[in-house]
């Protein structure tokens, strides 16, 4: 993804957050935890629906390539089909679409030592076709109505799960908790 | 269980609810002993905090004993705790820094929107206070689902009863933050506005810090008689012009520090506060701050500001020139109350604090309603009402 020429905000935060035909969302958090142990988390794709609800499951094909399954309306799924294309230990993951998807999209996560001893900066950038067709409206699933508050709620579900252990609730009994929104 | 419910302005009940349950590891289940009604409780009574919504649990303020703990827990069954209201992860940068109120995560995360569009920042999570804290279900109840029980509550030795304790989940903390905010030094005058429970604690609180004279403004004479009981010298609003009356008790200087512990409700016959309350009336999110104008501008030149009252929205003919002329320093914020419970623990059972004197009234849970009417109602004897549910 590239960055502005005119300042040192990300792409993420332009006005125009737009990368070619694809449309960009992403957002930074500061995890208070070590840097290897987040990496190492994300790293294991089969993990990720533990904080992006809107996955039901991710299943590894092989070393690099994933099918994730995303919930649809009236209990339907879809699968898309993804490939790591880039790994520094630690440091980044990232990954996209495949050919053979019908959802076209990519990503990446950066982990940063924050100042100071306050643990990591999580940095994710996701790309993806904007909304329109019949591809559109899956896309629209995956990220929700709004991608840029999906990207942000999946960012702060990782956090909680790395800090706390747990992701906050307010439901007062288990059979609650999914309707909690 | 049986729990006071909200269901709109003015109207709440006790109903019965599911019992709580063990959902996270860190959690347990406390089941209720005491549980107070809270000055900001009738924020929520009088619709003037948003997000609430029609069965919502209230209640902030609660102590009891553990029943049942999540693998992640650190508690034992039979003990008995006092639990902060605010929900605080233990973990985060905010928790790490002391900051409990502003833990990054005890709010759910789809709770977090609302404030992060109000305020620019996400809340922190806290018990029976809307869904802008997380919708969480409070502590004027039988039963309690608590998160993050290995941080939060604290245990209680037996032997010291409930009323003298159960101020430590709020009140109390917030009344030793707001002294601790307004940054007391020796020779100080401290005006408190505000002669509620909390005002009535940041009295104690500026005098145990070193204040030399503590002034209390209210217009509740019996209110206005416990401060004076602390030690305290008061001013009755209603008789009294507080700002000359302040400039004259301090030698023209006006207070070193001033407590705004009002909040977003102030009363008064003033013309910016009648103005207020017919914007609260018609657009919800509008603060009344005639108290917090009235204390900028008593403070004095190069003076602490500290406002513990509640604040939700927004508010105007804000005195910001006095601000930035006479160069003050404003402290605030929800109190971290985790911070404090260890310390004040200790000195309410060396009897350094009294913590009892403030309870107007014990009524068992099923007769909440009333207890929220009065105290409303009748401000000047209902000055705090403790809940014991199971009574």
């Amino acid at each position: 993804m590239t960055e502005s020429q005119h300042d040192d905000a990300p792409k993420r935060a332009n006005k125009d957050d737009k990368d070619g035909n694809l449309a960009i969302v992403g957002r930074s958090v500061l995890i208070n935890r070590p840097r290897a142990e987040l990496y190492a988390f994300w790293r294991d794709f089969t993990r990720l629906p533990q904080f992006m609800h809107a996955l039901e499951s991710v299943e590894m094909l092989d070393e690099t390539r994933s099918r994730w399954t995303v919930k649809a309306p009236v209990g339907q799924t879809v699968t898309l089909e993804t490939n790591i294309d880039e790994l520094v230990e630690n440091e980044t993951i990232g990954w996209a679409s495949t050919e053979q998807s019908q959802i076209k999209t990519r990503g990446r996560v950066t982990f940063a030592d924050a100042p100071a001893g306050r643990g990591t900066v999580v940095t994710a950038d996701i790309a993806y076709e904007p909304p329109g067709g019949d591809i559109g409206r899956l896309v629209a699933k995956l990220f929700a109505a709004e991608p840029n508050i999906q990207a942000r709620h999946e960012l702060k579900r990782f956090k909680m799960l790395m800090e706390a252990g747990e992701i906050a609730t307010g439901a007062n009994r288990k059979e609650d908790e999914r309707g909690d929104k | 269980m049986r729990a006071l419910t909200w269901h709109g302005n003015n109207d709440v009940r006790v109903d019965t609810h599911p019992d709580p349950e063990i959902v996270n590891p860190r959690d347990a289940i406390i089941r209720v002993t005491s549980t107070a009604i809270c000055g900001s409780d009738l924020h929520l009574y009088d619709g003037v905090i948003p997000g609430m919504k029609s069965g919502d649990i209230l209640g902030h303020e609660f102590m009891g004993e553990v029943v049942e703990t999540g693998p992640g827990s650190t508690l034992q069954k039979g003990q008995r705790v006092v639990v902060p209201f605010t929900i605080s992860c233990g973990h985060c940068f905010f928790c790490q820094h002391q900051q409990f109120s502003a833990c990054d995560n005890g709010n759910p995360v789809e709770k977090q929107d609302a404030s992060e569009m109000l305020y620019g920042h996400a809340m922190g999570g806290a018990f029976g206070y809307s869904h802008l804290t997380g919708g969480y279900a409070g502590g004027q109840a039988e039963y309690v689902r608590v998160p993050f029980s290995d941080v939060g509550p604290i245990v209680v030795p037996d032997g010291i009863e409930d009323d003298k304790v159960l101020f430590l989940s709020d009140i109390l903390p917030t009344g030793w933050m707001a002294a601790e905010n307004a940054q007391i030094e020796p020779g100080d005058t401290v005006a408190v506005w505000g002669a509620g429970p909390v005002g009535l604690f940041a009295v104690q609180c500026a005098f145990l810090m070193g204040a030399e004279q503590v002034i209390c403004i209210d217009h509740y004479p019996n209110r206005l008689r416990l401060a004076q009981k602390f030690g305290a010298k008061i001013i009755n609003f209603e008789e009294t012009h507080v700002r000359e009356a302040l400039m004259e008790m301090t030698a023209g200087l006006g207070p070193d520090a001033v407590i705004d512990a009002v909040g977003m409700e102030a009363h008064g016959f003033v013309a910016d506060n009648v103005l207020d309350v017919i914007k609260q009336k018609i657009a919800p999110g509008a603060d009344r701050g005639h108290a917090l104008r009235q204390a900028l501008l008593a403070c004095r030149k190069g003076g602490r500001v500290s406002v513990p009252g509640v604040y939700g929205g927004m508010l105007d003919k804000w005195p910001l020139g006095a601000m930035m002329e006479k160069g003050l320093t404003i402290k605030s914020g929800q109190t971290h109350v985790q911070k404090y419970t260890k310390d004040l623990l200790r000195r309410i059972v060396d009897g350094e604090i009294d913590t009892t004197f403030l309870i107007s009234h014990h009524l068992p849970l099923e007769e909440a309603p009333t207890g929220y009417k009065n105290f409303h109602d009748q401000q000047n004897e209902w000055t705090k009402v403790v809940l014991r549910p199971g009574t």
